[in-house]
């Protein structure tokens, strides 16, 4: 076979890409090309492409050593526009297309001339495990400069930044069988339990299903394993109720059978998702699947052998070969050695040969290796070196021999000569580890299998592995092991097993592996060239050495110490070797040491699929009130209140310049305190309330009583945690003897409702009463000022008198023609009128109040001057003024608790705790600057003395804080410890820039102490 | 994600229908005024972390707003059952551990930040995630 000049490595013929296109694509600024089916990773090794990357720590020259998930070097960023950038791509899982463009992500200049390389990164050269923690950790100040240098060095790769202009979708669905991996157990068990009649998903993160099929020197039926699988995906394809679902990697295996597929609909085709129909189509979607059973068949990754140099260009794992050979038609070199330790890795060298390159020979660490894969190499005349391995791989850029000797692996010493073959390509093998990533992220924990050399997964509930991930390797074995895990798992599901009869797969005579993980060499591990376990995070069995001799004994403090298996690798190389080689350096066995745990996701993800629509407006619902429209119209600026939109404040634009919110704000204060304004209160929470026992119930739940309050009237509530905490306030209104409407905060109404539900469900369900929440079905509107009584009396039938309808009573009527429940309660200290009405005449009602309202001057207003104005008659807010520390007592609310109450209500014993009882708490006070310009910041600490030392005694903090227009100064609510007994004291707040400013404690109520404007 | 059956619906649903309440037969003391603060501290704020099995008060609370008890094996994440309010668990630590003995099986048992490792190399090595 010849090679092709512009793709020196790519065999004139075989492999599943399709020759007669071919596809231009930018590697590091250079044009090459390749074909369709190529993933990036094989045209770049078919156009002799050797190094990718610069390792993480050393900055070493990479080159690809896998051909799938598995890939530690060959990991890129990908991206031809901003917006198009993508990090973190693994070359070995990315399809070539047209103009695709990459880059390594390590090394400056370029890969080829590293600077870094050459002075050690960071000016070191000896970077031991650890560093980071021995290095960087003092000052601990400092470290936020160093990890940005890090991360610099370390090449991570970088997010784009534009907004990226894709669609990606959320799926969720439910499925009787979902089969993880599309090899030929996945296909076994999808065809059982398909044709057994269960609803099946087959998921495969590679662009084709097959899996190890497609690059497979057996044949099944007497015909290339490939026949087979297109047979087999052809009949599920015709199954109604299966869905195959390829390019779609299940990244983590959930509870209860909850796994997330991460699908890659367009990142085959482009950068960007192209567009059909006129419209872009979705980039990825993440499915959220409930499967009744999961068949994990996601194969095993063969274990490279670590070796000095293992990591210089044209180290491969042998597997890679084979696929790169068969599946790609790309011989990535000129010259094999393989170093083995069990048969499977022969069939790189027979492949490699098949391909027209020549073995320089194969170095079997078994002293008489024996298998029928053996005999076919033998009779092919590749010189077998028994007892032997590579000890050492030579070369800078690229291998250019191979050092091989006789080993004594129990004794873990070189046993013989030192033979030097000159290769360009070293394949190794050190048997399979089954993929156990999925079945770990549920907790379970692998079992060790001696007999297969690599941990197992453990029972999952609802899970049964099948072939390669349960280690069972021989071909005739998996597909039988496929359909027996199909039929279990749709037995499983109710559906009886259909017959799916064995294909015809010669049983190929195996000899036994031996376990070799690390390699010795003539000098000790720590003066030896280097033997990398973990090549993407740079760990080497040097590294593992020096953590176990410091002390780290368990694999999870040897993980962090060294940093294996971290990040997006998850440890799928290098893992097994790291623990081995902390087995062998503590003298304990692999079972003993236990692996870490292998966290989802198994691959990355790409942020977009996991926040598919949810993003933009589509972030988060939004609650609108029903008088929305008309706020948006007349310029409101609108405030978040939990998912609500409610308006902020309206500025007005007053010789064309539109006002800031202090302007604003206290042009709707003064209209509220001298005129009427309007706001808009519809999100206040409210709970319908009936029932016989609503009013015993309402006892046991609020501090004050309820046993008197009449039909007609309202009353002011507070409500605590049974620790004696105010959690929420509002006011109730008697609708009738058994029916009763509560208000919450805006923010405690789906808590409040909880609330009520669960002591009445778990602690008093002999009383005899019922919950409604009601929010969305009332609107309210709070007119209130001065001229707020002449404004209602143009609009409603309800005797608006002040001495038939006082402050805290309620009355029904009609309000501009529609029902209406009127209540005279005020959170402006000022004549005040709550009108509810059916949500859908709301908006009627509100524009007929302006029609009339004009002439007195009605002004709406938003919640930042509903704050100042409540503030100023010292009204709190739950969850502002207090923080779940705050009894009545402490907010000087002693008037709303009910002592003497019969029965004993939520809060009521916790209110006697010692504790409780301090008389040094923090106390609601109010504060008035001494400067009265000053609005003081909220959140600020209060001391006492601010001369005093450093740290300062703190005494208390700012809880609400605003400038009054009335007052015409800077205002404060505020705890301080003590406080009810320091009226008049000065007290001090030390800010951030160095000021100090001083408050005088007073009141809280600033305003109309004796509440007579309410009262009018 | 938990997929929960509410007792009360009887039907498996997703766990964002629902809250957590926490531990599960919290009863409180019937007469407030006449326990003693340690006895009340012990109400308000303590509460059980077993390994193990759980009993635990869920809500469901975008669902039928009705709160029920969920036995919850805490390493596994199994729910062993679920049952109404005022009813009491067939299934507890108690329950399992002698089922188990007699059938000789062992409890499922992942969830520890070491896998694999034989229990004596486990007990010293729990990390934080990374």
């Amino acid at each position: 076979m010849t090679s092709n000049a512009q793709q020196p490595n790519r065999l004139s013929q075989g492999g599943r890409i399709d020759r007669s296109r071919k596809l231009s694509f930018t590697f590091n600024g250079t044009r090459y090309q390749g074909h369709p089916g190529d993933t990036l990773a094989s045209a770049l090794l078919a156009n002799g492409v050797d190094i990718v990357n610069r390792s993480f720590k050393y900055s070493r020259p990479r080159g690809i050593v896998a051909a799938g998930a598995a890939e530690p070097n060959g990991i890129v960023q990908l991206g031809s526009t901003e917006a198009g950038q993508v990090p973190n791509v693994r070359a070995t899982q990315q399809a070539l297309y047209e103009g695709l463009t990459a880059r390594s992500t390590n090394g400056w200049p370029n890969v080829q001339r590293d600077l870094m390389g050459l002075i050690g990164k960071l000016g070191g050269q000896f970077m031991p495990p650890g560093f980071y923690y021995k290095t960087f950790m003092a000052p601990a100040s400092m470290w936020l400069t160093y990890e940005k240098y890090i991360r610099k060095a370390a090449g991570l790769g970088r997010s784009p930044n534009e907004n990226d202009p894709d669609i990606y979708d959320h799926r969720h669905q439910h499925c009787d069988v979902l089969v993880v991996g599309a090899g030929p157990a996945g296909l076994s068990a999808a065809l059982a339990a398909g044709r057994a009649g269960a609803r099946v998903m087959l998921v495969d993160e590679q662009e084709e299903m097959g899996g190890s099929l497609l690059s497979s020197r057996e044949n099944i039926d007497d015909a290339p394993a490939t026949s087979w699988v297109e047979k087999t995906l052809e009949e599920l394809s015709e199954l109604e109720h299966v869905t195959l679902l390829p390019r779609t990697t299940a990244n983590g295996y959930h509870d209860h059978n909850f796994v997330t597929l991460h699908e890659r609909c367009t990142e085959h085709l482009s950068d960007l998702a192209p567009s059909a129909n006129g419209r872009r189509q979705v980039r990825a979607r993440l499915h959220r699947v409930r499967a009744g059973q999961v068949v994990l068949a996601s194969g095993a990754h063969e274990r490279p052998l670590v070796y000095g140099g293992n990591d210089v260009p044209g180290n491969m794992v042998a597997s890679a070969i084979s696929t790169y050979v068969r599946r790609y038609g790309v011989a990535p070199g000129k010259r094999l050695v393989l170093s083995t330790s069990n048969d499977h890795g022969y069939r790189a060298a027979l492949d490699w040969l098949e391909a027209g390159r020549e073995v320089a020979a194969i170095a079997d660490a078994r002293q008489n290796p024996d298998g029928e894969l053996v005999e076919q190499a033998r009779s092919k005349g590749i010189r077998i070196i028994a007892g032997s391995a590579v000890i050492e791989a030579r070369g800078e850029k690229r291998v250019s021999a191979a050092k091989v000797a006789k080993i004594d692996i129990a004794g873990f010493k070189v046993a013989g000569p030192v033979e030097e073959l000159a290769c360009d390509t070293i394949a190794s093998s050190g048997g399979f580890s089954p993929v156990v990533h999925l079945a770990s992220h549920t907790g379970s924990r692998p079992t060790w299998n001696d007999d297969i050399l690599g941990f197992v997964p453990s029972p999952v509930k609802g899970m049964t592995p099948a072939g390669g991930a349960h280690g069972v390797y021989a071909l005739d074995k998996v597909l039988e092991d496929g359909v027996a895990a199909g039929s279990a798992a749709g037995e499983a599901c109710g559906f009886s097993a259909a017959s799916v009869s064995q294909p015809n797969v010669k049983n190929l005579r195996e000899g036994a592996a031996v376990a070799l993980y690390q390699v010795p060499h003539l000098k000790a591990t720590l003066r030896g060239p280097k033997q990398f376990v973990d090549m993407q995070n740079d760990v080497s069995s040097a590294a593992i050495e020096v953590a176990t001799r410091e002390g780290f004994e368990s694999i999870e403090h040897v993980k962090r110490y060294t940093a294996l298996g971290f990040g997006t690798d998850q440890g799928k190389l290098g893992n097994i070797n790291g623990m081995a080689i902390a087995a062998r350096c503590l003298g304990r066995t692999i079972p003993e040491v236990g692996t870490t745990v292998f966290r989802p996701n198994y691959t990355p993800v790409s942020f977009g699929a996991i926040v598919g629509r949810h993003c933009g407006e589509l972030f988060d619902p939004e609650r609108y009130t029903a008088m929305h429209q008309w706020h948006v119209e007349n310029g409101a600026e609108f405030e978040d209140v939990g998912q609500w939109k409610r308006p902020w404040y309206f500025p007005r634009k007053v010789n064309g310049k539109t006002e800031t919110m202090h302007e604003a704000v206290s042009r709707e204060c003064s209209a509220v305190r001298e005129k009427v304004g309007i706001l808009d209160a519809s999100t206040l929470g409210k709970i319908d309330i009936q029932g016989p026992d609503a009013r015993e119930f309402l006892g046991r739940v609020y501090t004050n009583k309820w046993a008197k309050l009449a039909p007609g009237r309202v009353r002011y509530g507070l409500m605590c945690k049974d620790d004696g905490m105010v959690f929420d306030d509002g006011t109730t209104s008697c609708l009738a003897e058994n029916h009763f409407l509560m208000t919450t905060s805006t923010g405690g109404a789906a808590t409040v409702m909880e609330w009520l539900e669960i002591w009445h469900q778990t602690e008093w369900p002999e009383l005899d009463v019922y919950f409604n929440s009601v929010t969305d079905h009332w609107a309210t509107m709070t007119v209130t000022g001065p001229e707020a009584r002449k404004l209602m009396s143009e609009l409603t039938d309800i005797d608006l008198d002040k001495d038939s309808f006082k402050f805290m009573d309620w009355r029904e009527g009609n309000v501009a023609g529609v029902p209406a429940r009127v209540f005279r309660i005020s959170f402006t200290g000022e004549l005040a009128y709550e009108i509810n009405v059916q949500a859908n005449y709301a908006m009627h009602v509100w524009k007929k109040l302006f029609a009339h309202g004009d002439k007195y001057g009605l002004t709406p207003y938003g919640t930042e001057t509903m704050h100042v104005l409540r503030a100023e008659k010292g009204f709190i807010i739950a969850g502002q003024d207090t923080d779940g520390s705050v009894t009545p007592e402490d907010l000087g609310m002693h008037w709303a608790i009910g002592y003497d109450k019969p029965n004993s209500w939520i809060g009521k014993r916790a209110l006697t705790r010692p504790d409780t009882k301090r008389t040094d708490r923090k106390q609601m006070v109010g504060l008035k600057p001494k400067d009265p310009s000053v609005v003081l910041e909220e959140g600020a600490q209060i001391v006492f003395d601010p001369k005093h030392a450093i740290p300062m005694p703190m005494k208390g903090h700012v809880t609400s804080s605003y400038y009054s227009p009335t007052l015409q100064s800077g205002f404060a609510l505020a705890v301080v410890k003590g406080g009810h007994q320091m009226m008049g004291d000065t007290v001090y707040l030390p800010m951030a820039d160095g000021q100090v400013h001083e408050a005088e404690i007073v009141s809280p109520i600033f305003l109309d102490p004796k509440g007579e404007r309410q009262n009018v | 994600m938990f997929y929960i059956l509410c007792p009360y619906c009887g039907e498996h649903r997703e766990e964002e229908e629902f809250h957590p309440k926490g531990q599960a037969h919290i009863a409180r003391p019937a007469d407030p005024e006449n326990t003693s603060d340690d006895e009340w501290g012990d109400y308000l704020f303590f509460r059980d972390n077993p390994r193990g099995v759980h009993h635990e008060l869920w809500v469901h609370a975008v669902g039928c707003r009705k709160f029920f008890n969920i036995t919850r094996h805490t390493v596994s994440y199994e729910i062993l059952e679920v049952y109404k309010m005022g009813e009491q668990p067939s299934i507890t630590a108690e329950s399992l551990a002698s089922a188990e003995k007699s059938q000789g099986v062992q409890v499922g048992d992942g969830g520890q930040q070491t896998v694999g490792a034989s229990d004596s190399a486990a007990k010293d090595s729990r990390g934080t995630k990374v």
